[in-house]
């Protein structure tokens, strides 16, 4: 991006206090068509009708942020506030109030927006149970998928394939 | 930018997007970005069972970054057209490269 760009980096979110030099597409045809600035482009059109609700962002590592999305870059670095993280293991889950995150875009795998209608029902096959078990059973079962995953890697890689780190499974 | 142009033809058309970590998602393309970022409605997710978290979501925003293979529908695919822009855009960027 160029950084000597007039233009504040950070979104500004609401359309009708762009300045008018922004709000080009009347040429097109009629119709005013508000368009975004160059450093909004499409990333943040997709983030824009989710802002300020509430979302659930899953990082690269499966973890899983319950939140209000509030405010995110050309990046797509997100912040969010009252925050849970949800940690689960087999048939058990629990939220851990956590405040408020900034997300680092690249580790964000995905952003779901909750329904609200089903927010309040725990995930199907799944009770919520007190956090110390559901965390000392989820490390178990982490360590576990570790040693097989490993093991299919050394598995794989006899057979020439690549594994692939950027993501847990 | 070829691909970015061709996802935006198929805005509307029920996809399965299957992620690096094994999650694959079917919904309706709602919106795609120049770095293929992707957003879905109406996503149902093919092994639910493994992935309860995701039932309480109907849209979702996946990042690029995290993408395997998207499923498109046969039907809405001119690989003729592709074909052609391919070439085009091949012949431009080789002209631009002759220009220096």
């Amino acid at each position: 991006m160029d950084m000597n760009d007039p233009q504040p980096s950070a979104p500004n979110l609401s359309l009708g206090s762009l300045p008018p030099h922004l709000l080009v597409g009347h040429a097109l045809g009629g119709t005013q068509v508000p368009q975004l600035p160059p450093q909004m482009f499409i990333t943040a059109a997709q983030l824009m009708d989710i802002t300020d609700k509430k979302i659930m962002a899953i990082l690269r590592d499966n973890q899983k942020i319950l939140g209000v999305l509030r405010s995110w870059d050309q990046f797509g670095n997100v912040l969010m506030t009252d925050c849970v993280e949800r940690i689960d293991a087999t048939g058990i889950y629990a939220e851990i109030p956590r405040g408020v995150y900034i997300i680092r875009g690249e580790n964000i795998s995905m952003l779901c927006e909750i329904d609200l209608d089903k927010e309040d029902t725990p995930p199907p096959g799944l009770t919520l149970a007190p956090v110390e078990e559901v965390y000392a059973l989820m490390k178990k079962e982490k360590a576990e998928r570790k040693v097989k995953q490993a093991k299919k890697e050394k598995a794989l890689a006899n057979l020439g394939f690549v594994p692939e780190y950027n993501v847990e499974i | 930018m070829l691909f970015f142009s061709f996802f935006k033809t198929l805005v509307d058309h029920e996809v399965t997007v299957e992620l690096k970590n094994e999650i694959s998602l079917r919904g309706t393309l709602k919106s795609v970005d120049q770095y293929l970022n992707i957003k879905l409605d109406d996503v149902s997710v093919v092994e639910d069972v493994r992935w309860p978290h995701l039932s309480s979501t109907r849209n979702m925003f996946i990042r690029g970054s995290v993408v395997r293979y998207v499923h498109l529908p046969a039907a809405a695919v001119d690989t003729a057209l592709l074909e052609d822009a391919t070439r085009r855009e091949a012949a431009s960027a080789a002209a631009k490269a002759k220009q220096g």
